[in-house]
């Protein structure tokens, strides 16, 4: 692997008391789309905003190819940052929006370049049509979609995004992130985007770096995430619906649950007490010994969720295809071994 | 007698903006509805007419055999669900879910009533004396949702109560909702743009645009006979492929084909040679050894399951699979000829 583009080293960051994010460190490769995923107060805007130099850290280093951009201005850095609002000149057309960036002392752009580099941006976001309009007359889609070009537009070295779909209504937030993947492709410039939402980091990523409490969890792409999440708190912030965890015990290679029930065998090298993650996509709703009760029927269209009382335990299973279920019947729930993941949760580490 | 009734529902601002243009519904006692469109669609005026927050500007609401079209709030049994914010942190539990009675004079006697019902409805009885940090996030939901409902008004009307919580929480809570639902059978009108929020409460959905009705329908329904264009598109994420071709006769056969290609796919309907929309579901597309031959240009990875756009003589069709395929990769595609959905292109509306 070629040396990174950007490169993170022990980054702490605090608030008088509060650590907003203590010993980040991680690196992006050129060409690369790497997702900051976290809850809100995870610490993912100050990591946005150190990168792209509003924030100075307390320790730590950030290096732009090789070279330490730490205590450089903003302005110095070469870096768009795109928030979650849309801030655009109201009282300015998409044009004039557009070119705003263009026109700053020092870029020395001519009136020429500038023109050119307003309509092939705004080809690529498909704004061409709306060029002339004030940026009060746009929908919100077409708001974002703007100040993402304002972005473009600078040509930088760089791509920052806050959740800038969040705001939007969900069917606009799926075209948009559509649009936004092609876009970061044909642009082959790095990108990071922070966002909570499970499934633009799934499918936006090249890598995804799951953030909580000011700390990196894991780093890894998408699939590695998704399956081999390296715990709970990791495997909950990915898929729909929510991993299945449960608590349990050990006894002669078979797993029991909190109220005893046998559910699982388990492997001889397993820790004592552990907590099992089964994704809901892992269990079949037939062929298992232990009946669960249908307690809701949540009927997306493509695929079903059946959230059901198994053992004293509220699992949910995913279903794909056409059967008929009930509330109140019941499903025999089996789970493929193979694919469970175990957490131990003693200090014993199977 | 439906329990409540909309009539011809209008709602025009003085600037001339018609925000609701003529709706009709109608909503059984135990019902929970969920109003489903984009930012502007007229969902939330409508919502707040039923709740006397607008007055209509035409057409009549009639809840519990009254005509409430022009009574003020305080005069229907309405309760008004705003979002599920944070807990009041200095308050306990108990503290917290009173606070909307205590806001609106109730007495003591029967605050502590309520508290008591819906405490053992949600099953927090033991959590009463506690203060919200002592409480999982799971619990919190549950408390949220309790200051919610603790009022028992005959029709609860919700606006988007789970935007502004983190996905882990709003997922959780959806669930919790809609298993309290079919449990109590709360009377309810929801509002949302999330149209899998809405597929997975409803027990029907209203999907509204431009101030008007598209279709009323179980999400079912709703899913697999989309009334146009717009459902077709709206419900369903990504929603459903959708062509623009004609059908034409081959033989005694009749097919679905575009002008720039020799693919012709064989449709079943009754249905005389015409232009069309031709519209199919992702998961109905599957990758085949034969078919129609295509281009990976995009691979979305969701974890269960993933969307692949592919590039084709006849479109961009996106499919529903489990297995990867690399960006640039040649594949064919089969579809499933008995799930083919046409509508008319001038129209918009479902033909077959």
């Amino acid at each position: 692997m070629n040396a990174p583009f950007l490169k993170i080293d022990n980054l702490s960051k605090n608030y008088g008391e509060t650590q907003a994010l203590s010993e980040i460190s991680l690196s992006l490769h050129a060409e690369e789309l790497l997702v900051i995923l976290g809850p809100t107060g995870a610490g993912k805007t100050t990591l946005l905003r150190i990168i792209a130099g509003l924030e100075t850290p307390d320790t730590g280093r950030i290096t732009v190819k090789g070279a330490d951009i730490t205590h450089q201005l903003p302005a110095e850095r070469d870096i768009a940052l795109v928030f979650q609002n849309f801030s655009l000149y109201p009282n300015k057309t998409v044009r004039q929006n557009l070119a705003f960036p263009l026109q700053a002392p020092g870029r020395n752009l001519s009136k020429t370049d500038i023109a050119n580099r307003i309509s092939h941006t705004a080809d690529l976001l498909r704004i061409t049509p709306l060029l002339d309009r004030p940026a009060t007359h746009l929908s919100g889609g077409e708001m974002q979609r703007v100040a993402i070009g304002r972005a473009i537009v600078r040509q930088p070295q760089l791509f920052l995004l806050d959740e800038p779909l969040t705001n939007l209504d969900a069917k606009l937030r799926e075209v948009l992130r559509v649009e936004l993947i092609r876009l970061q492709r044909d642009l082959c410039t790095p990108m990071i985007y922070v966002t909570h939402d499970r499934v633009e980091a799934l499918s936006m990523g090249d890598r995804i770096a799951v953030l909580s409490e000011g700390k990196i969890l894991q780093i890894g792409t998408p699939e590695e995430i998704y399956q081999q999440p390296n715990s709970p708190t990791v495997a909950r912030q990915l898929g729909y619906p929510p991993i299945n965890t449960i608590d349990v015990h050990k006894q002669q290679n078979q797993w029991f649950t909190a109220s005893n029930q046998p559910i699982m065998t388990a492997d001889h090298n397993a820790p004592s007490n552990a907590t099992l993650g089964i994704r809901a996509e892992d269990i079949s709703p037939q062929g298992g010994e232990i009946p669960a009760t249908i307690e809701v029927i949540e009927d997306l269209g493509a695929s079903t969720i059946l959230l059901a009382d198994w053992a004293g335990q509220s699992i949910q299973v995913l279903i794909s295809g056409e059967q008929q279920w009930r509330v109140g019947g019941e499903i025999y729930p089996s789970i493929d071994p193979d694919r469970v993941l175990v957490w131990g949760t003693t200090d014993e580490q199977g | 007698m439906p329990f409540l009734e909309l009539q011809n529902l209008q709602k025009t601002y003085p600037d001339g903006t018609r925000a609701v243009r003529g709706i009709d519904l109608q909503v059984d006692k135990g019902e929970f509805i969920v109003l489903l469109g984009p930012s502007g669609c007229g969902k939330t005026t409508t919502l707040r007419m039923i709740a006397g927050l607008e007055d209509p500007t035409g057409g009549q609401i009639t809840l519990d055999n009254q005509n409430v079209t022009h009574l003020p709030p305080s005069q229907r049994d309405v309760g008004f669900v705003f979002q599920f914010y944070a807990l009041y942190p200095h308050m306990n539990v108990q503290k917290n879910i009173a606070f909307p009675l205590e806001n609106i004079g109730t007495s003591p006697a029967d605050i502590e009533s309520a508290i008591n019902r819906v405490a053992h409805a949600l099953g927090i009885e033991a959590l009463l004396n506690q203060y919200p940090r002592q409480l999982s996030g799971g619990d919190q939901q549950r408390v949220s949702l309790a200051r919610a409902m603790v009022r028992t008004p005959d029709i609860y009307l919700m606006d988007e109560p789970l935007g502004t919580l983190d996905a882990e929480h709003r997922l959780e809570l959806r669930a919790f909702i809609r298993r309290q639902q079919l449990s109590l059978s709360i009377t309810a009108i929801y509002v949302t743009h999330d149209q899998e929020e809405a597929m997975s409460l409803a027990d029907r959905i209203v999907v509204m645009d431009n101030g008007k009705i598209r279709q009323i329908g179980s999400p079912s329904e709703i899913y697999t006979h989309p009334a146009d264009l717009f459902v077709a598109n709206f419900v369903g994420s990504p929603g459903m492929n959708l062509l623009s071709g004609q059908i034409v006769q081959r033989g005694n056969s009749l097919t679905f084909t575009r002008p720039d290609t020799d693919i012709h796919i064989p449709i079943h309907a009754n249905i005389a040679p015409a232009q069309v929309v031709f519209g199919m579901r992702p998961e109905f597309i599957r990758p085949a050894n034969r078919g129609i031959p295509g281009k990976v240009i995009l691979s979305e990875y969701l974890g269960s399951h993933g969307y692949v756009h592919v590039d084709t003589p006849i479109g961009e069709l996106v499919m529903r699979t489990t297995d990867r395929f690399a960006t640039g990769e040649k594949i064919h595609l089969h579809l499933n000829e008995t799930h083919i959905r046409l509508f008319d292109p001038d129209t918009e509306t479902a033909l077959a």
